[in-house]
């Protein structure tokens, strides 16, 4: 049994421990599975970003073990590695062409010039940004240059890929679409992937596994879904903030509108996804009204307020609409609006702020 | 009518007042100097050996600084160690005291008879009088405006792209070579032009290491001091000409 797991596991980390300017790792035992995709979920400080750079070989471990397939390789350098790493802010060469940013790692390896522009078209063409090849990087948006910058870690095969919150630089209208995107990318190449966020929508929607960091400790590791469900403690909890997390199914549709059925009762929100989905709406983006007005806001549910209790620095709101809902308000709001459990409210959010996956 | 600010009307007139006194002095130079005694000064041998050894003198100390200021810079800029601060502003002592005193400093530890001179000497370098002694005075001088340069251009860059750099196959020198280098280019280079520039308008130290073989900036001084100013201008004039010319370059290098 213990055997099978080892052979089944390609990167484990054992009782790894760093402590790095202001960043602590303590004690991290993880095991990520051949063609798992990994999410590492925590707050920002949590050293998610440390713990990656310690798996590519940027630092070393003051103690603890790093296995890569079966090899040890806690103090190789990280030319030896093999592993993809995709920063946080994509770290494009801005000296060379996106054309010599993908082929960079093969050149580097001495690969001749025409396998490396071979490779680099084929691989392109794939990720469908041959359109991109002879652009400056300086030209690109977020988006194509998180595209570029996956490009050039993959090209090398590597046995891991590092993706430092791959999503947070980029707007949130075009999150879902680059969600998709990394699903598509993955289904063509399948490799192991280590994604690192503070945003348990993409730890679900992404997600085989996920582990929960705080601190520079893992505190639970699991089915993303199951972490949100039940997690083991009031941290985890509070952060993962599973408020407003419903299942649902797209029932119609006009373009980019998307109604979507929550058993009864009806949402809209901006997404390109169909059938069976989940729902989420962040508790700070719901407007509480009195009255049913005109506001351009797509979704206005009415609900009785059930709870009223402090969550600094906000008020937060339990309030029955035919599902629960949880809603974030100022201390100031609240006294504005004269609110008191009991009250009869409605709720009023934007299509753009129901996030589908 | 448009509004004039009375702020920048007042910082315009107190502006105006040090751009003259500044350029004044370079539009006169030019009116004052004939052509034709430039073109003559460009015959003259001396103001021809005297250029050459300036240039070549002041050539060797950046290509020193580069070499050896350029992995100093580095290690300045992404490693911490005991007393670096202090180290640092040690380096920068050759900029803050008069030029004669450098030059008796470069004499007092490198003259044939000290202990590190007589190893020089050995190998056929001798400081006292020779062109190797200006390239080590220009050198003293010129080198910590290079290492301040460079390193200010390694601590620009942000380490991420090493880090990528390195996860992609490359090793600590390669990545250094392909991705450091070419970012910190625009500090280096300008770095060394004004390193350059700084090396060719040395005198003080010049005057007390190497007066002979004689460098340009001495020759001017001779020039004036035996014949008088009008014998000074076409040199100076030509000097002049070169300085301008830097500066345009290290304007078009900044704003590429």
């Amino acid at each position: 049994m213990i055997d099978e797991m080892t052979s089944r596991s390609l990167l484990s980390l054992k009782s790894v421990s760093k402590s790095w300017k202001s960043f602590r790792i303590r004690d991290v035992s993880l095991e990520v599975r051949r063609g798992e995709y990994f999410v590492v979920m925590g707050p920002t400080g949590a050293g998610k970003t440390l713990l990656l750079q310690l798996i590519a070989g940027i630092h070393y471990p003051d103690s603890g073990k790093i296995i890569l397939d079966d090899v040890d390789v806690t103090y190789l350098p990280p030319e030896r590695r093999s592993i993809g790493y995709v920063p946080q802010n994509y770290a494009l060469f801005p000296h060379m062409s996106v054309k010599d940013n993908i082929g960079y790692g093969l050149r580097i390896r001495g690969h001749p010039r025409d396998e490396v522009e071979g490779r680099v078209r084929e691989l392109s063409d794939k990720l469908r940004i041959e359109h991109l090849l002879e652009r400056r990087v300086s030209t690109l948006s977020g988006g194509e240059q998180q595209r570029v910058a996956l490009a050039r870690a993959l090209i090398i095969e590597p046995k891991i890929l590092l993706l430092d919150e791959p999503l947070s630089a980029l707007d949130p209208e075009t999150r879902e679409e680059v969600r998709d995107y990394l699903k598509e990318v993955r289904r063509m190449l399948g490799f192991t992937a280590i994604h690192v966020t503070h945003d348990f929508i993409e730890a679900v929607d992404l997600g085989d596994r996920m582990a929960a960091m705080f601190n520079g400790e893992i505190l639970q590791v699991g089915e993303p879904m199951e972490i949100i469900m039940n997690p083991r403690n009031e941290l985890i909890a509070s952060f993962t903030g599973a408020k407003n997390l419903f299942k649902g199914e797209v029932v119609a549709r006009r373009g980019e509108l998307a109604e979507i059925d929550l058993g009864g009762m009806r949402v809209y929100a901006a997404t390109k996804r169909s059938g069976k989905v989940m729902v989420a709406i962040r508790p700070e983006n719901i407007v509480i009204l009195l009255e049913k007005a005109r506001i351009s806001a797509r979704n206005i549910l009415e609900g009785v307020i059930e709870e009223i209790s402090e969550k600094p620095p906000y008020v937060s709101l339990k309030i029955d609409a035919g599902l629960p809902f949880t809603v974030y308000l100022t201390r100031n709001a609240l006294e504005d609006l004269n609110l008191r459990v009991g009250k009869r409210v409605y709720l009023a959010f934007k299509a753009s702020a129901v996030s589908v996956f | 009518m448009r509004r004039v600010e009375s702020l920048f009307l007042t910082f315009s007139i107190l502006g105006s007042i040090i751009v003259l006194i500044l350029l004044i002095p370079m539009i006169a130079a030019f009116l004052m100097t004939n052509p034709i005694q430039v073109g003559e000064a460009l015959m003259d041998l001396e103001v021809l050996n005297a250029l050459s050894t300036t240039f070549t003198a002041a050539a060797a100390a950046t290509v020193s600084a580069l070499l050896f200021g350029t992995p100093l810079a580095y290690i300045l800029a992404r490693r911490d160690f005991a007393l670096k601060n202090l180290l640092e502003s040690l380096l920068n002592v050759p900029l803050a005291i008069p030029h004669s005193v450098a030059g008796i400093l470069v004499l007092l530890a490198y003259h044939s008879r000290s202990s590190i001179g007589e190893i020089l000497s050995r190998i056929g370098i001798v400081v006292e009088d020779s062109f190797w002694g200006i390239v080590l005075a220009m050198l003293f001088v010129s080198a910590p405006i290079f290492i301040s340069s460079a390193r200010s251009g390694f601590s620009m860059i942000d380490e991420t792209f090493e880090h990528v750099a390195r996860t992609l196959g490359a090793g600590h020198f390669k990545t250094f070579f392909t991705i450091t280098i070419p970012l910190a280019s625009r500090s280096i280079i300008s770095g060394a032009i004004v390193t350059w520039a700084r090396a060719v308008s040395e005198v003080g130290a010049l005057l007390i290491v190497a007066p002979y073989p004689k460098s340009i900036a001495l020759l001017v001084i001779e020039r004036f001091e035996a014949f008088g100013l009008s014998a000074a201008i076409p040199i100076t004039a030509l000097l002049l000409l070169i300085g301008i010319v830097v500066v345009l370059i290290l304007n078009y290098i900044s704003r590429r």
